[in-house]
């Protein structure tokens, strides 16, 4: 590891990076998109290396430094073993490695026309927070709930009063004329599976946290689902809560790749990616979080998260732009719904921290299929025929005049499968069978 | 794709006993651990399901509550064989949980499937069977299940414990 650190620590540091929202406002939308890997590696030098081939690649791009599980759990001391007995983590560790390494692998990469995006997932993110503003790392991205309740044991308590402080800490990097930027992942929420109206309504509310506690730069993400005409119509969902709602004009959507149960031909994962991209392009999305080939296998290679950038930059050239912007999607099921949770959590308390407290213990938030201890549990989603993600039971979610009730079905382990799996076999069918339908 | 597993699981009327179904403490996966849970219950067990992220110390104090009939570990992040030793340690060195049976199955390694000397390391240090992820994964599990000493002879029926 010795030969990789730097000899000197100028250069990320002398100049202060630029705002990563109004750069992939001033690139992405109208048709364009910024493309991003969720690439990470533990060891310095090949996590320099992925940086400096996300640059190159033939698209416009953003760099990404994925941490690790360890770090994601705070376990330090798990990840320093790791590092002391050169195993190798599923990310980059920022709160192990030091200042010096950290700046030589941002050095002469992290520039005006490459910002970097620190990803991590943790509902106990001091530690990770506190290295990023040391090292003056602008964006990231995360969420009290969306970070919390998927994810792990934290309560979500813990996790709303840890994102306060931690936004609060962002934002110092303002006295410093540096501009912080967070995105939200409650778009994502368990990755599939959710109805769009939860995670439209997720996402708005934590954009709506960050702004509260100080963030003037935010984008809002939303997670690619299991039919495109579906995701069109939460996408516009989206764009017009946040136009209602955020006190700030620096936001911009990011869709991310399908992050259920991947398909595993090639062919199939190109052609989910490029749908991607094409609901990016469709809905004016700035940005998209790409996915690779060999996303269903393992940890994918440096070289398939470039392929997969520049497959995506080059799906939107084939796409027409402007489904969006429609009176008639701006007031559908998805938007009224959305809509109706946002509201409801809003009206529960003025602090946003103590509303989705409430939310979650009165079930007017309720994720599917959530495990977590503070998630009511009692709403369940399924797929219809159409290959549209619907309410299968709605629990105490504030939706009953939206929603058409009386369904309950027994939901078994191989009608799970299904369902969890409904992406993979759509996409994974013959590319000649799929020509067909288009 | 979709896998039968009973006929008919609705005659399942008393429970074969517990299982604790868990990830490991790194791993924020859930999906895995939501199958895994209704796949037991549908074999007639009461299941456990701690989530995922489970620190060794908690899985250990909710074993000894639980005194399960098997321990199901499910990772799927790349950690697993790490994480994985670290935990065995822990289970195996409760006086309580010395002979309980404990498995571990998914993506146990950063870089796909483990190679023979890791699942056999996994084995030698407690764990009684090792499931790498794969679409034949699913047959030697239920082999397994169906050989366990428990399932021939049902416990009384008792609560299901809630999602």
């Amino acid at each position: 590891m010795n030969a990789c650190l730097p000899t000197s620590t100028t250069g990320s540091g002398d100049k202060n990076p630029v705002d990563f929202g109004e750069f992939v406002r001033a690139r992405g939308g109208r048709g364009s998109i910024v493309a991003q890997p969720r690439m990470g590696f533990s060891d310095p030098s090949r996590m320099r290396e992925g940086l400096i081939a996300t640059k190159n690649a033939d698209a416009t791009t953003v760099g990404t430094l994925t941490l690790d599980s360890y770090t994601r759990v705070g376990d330090h001391e798990a990840a320093d073993t790791a590092l002391r007995e050169g195993l190798a983590l599923n990310g980059y560790p920022i709160v192990n490695h030091s200042t010096e390494t950290t700046n030589w692998v941002l050095d002469g990469v992290r520039d005006d026309e490459f910002p970097v995006q620190v990803r991590h997932g943790s509902a106990t993110p001091l530690n990770i927070f506190a290295s990023m503003v040391k090292l003056n790392l602008n964006a990231t991205e995360g969420g009290p709930v969306s970070y919390c309740l998927p994810y792990g044991r934290v309560p979500l308590q813990d996790s709303v009063r840890n994102w306060s402080q931690c936004c609060e800490m962002f934002t110092q990097l303002q006295d410093r004329g540096i501009e912080p930027h967070l995105e939200t992942f409650g778009g994502c929420m368990m990755g599939q599976l959710c109805p769009p109206s939860m995670l439209v309504a997720i996402s708005v509310l934590e954009a709506l946290f960050f702004c509260h506690h100080g963030l003037r730069s935010v984008s809002v993400s939303y997670a690619q689902q299991t039919n495109l005409d579906q995701d069109i119509e939460a996408v516009q969902a989206l764009r017009a809560l946040c136009a209602e709602l955020l006190p700030t004009v620096n936001w911009h959507v990011v869709i991310y790749t399908y992050m259920g149960m991947y398909p595993v031909t090639d062919h199939g994962c190109e052609r989910l990616l490029s749908t991607a991209a094409e609901l990016a392009v469709a809905t004016g999305s700035e940005r998209v979080i790409v996915k690779t080939v060999a996303e269903s296998r393992r940890i994918p290679t440096i070289a398939e998260n470039v392929q997969a950038l520049e497959h995506a930059h080059t799906s939107t050239r084939v796409v027409r732009p402007g489904v969006g912007g429609s009176t008639e999607l701006a007031n559908s099921q998805t938007y009224q719904e959305a809509r109706a949770l946002v509201h409801a959590v809003l009206n529960l308390h003025n602090d946003l921290g103590q509303a989705l407290l409430l939310a979650f213990k009165q079930g007017y938030l309720d994720v599917p299929y959530c495990l977590h201890p503070d998630n009511a549990g009692r709403s369940r989603s399924y797929i219809d025929g159409d290959g549209w993600l619907r309410w299968g039971e709605v629990g105490s979610l504030p939706l009953g005049h939206l929603v058409a009730g009386g369904r309950s079905r027994r939901i078994t382990s191989s009608g799970l499968l299904d369902d969890l799996s409904y992406v993979r076999r759509k996409y994974d069918e013959e590319p000649s069978a799929l020509a067909v339908g288009v | 794709m979709s896998i039968q597993i009973f006929d008919d699981n609705s005659t399942v009327t008393a429970s074969r006993g517990t299982v604790v179904v868990s990830g490991v403490a790194s791993d924020a996966h859930t999906w895995n651990l939501v199958f895994l849970q209704l796949m037991i219950e549908e074999l007639g067990y009461d299941v456990v399901n701690l989530g995922p992220c489970v620190p060794a110390e908690l899985l250990v104090a909710e074993c000894e509550q639980h005194q399960p009939a098997l321990v199901v570990i499910s990772s799927v992040n790349g950690h697993g064989y790490q994480d994985g030793m670290r935990l065995i340690d822990a289970v195996r060195s409760s006086p309580e949980l010395v002979a309980t049976p404990v498995v571990i199955g998914g993506k146990l390694g950063v870089a796909g499937e483990l190679d023979e000397g890791s699942a056999a390391r996994l084995v030698s240090a407690g764990f009684d069977a090792v499931f790498e992820d794969g679409a034949k994964t699913i047959v030697p599990f239920y082999d397994f299940m169906a050989a366990l000493p428990s399932a021939a002879t049902p416990l009384p029926a008792r609560t299901r414990v809630a999602v």
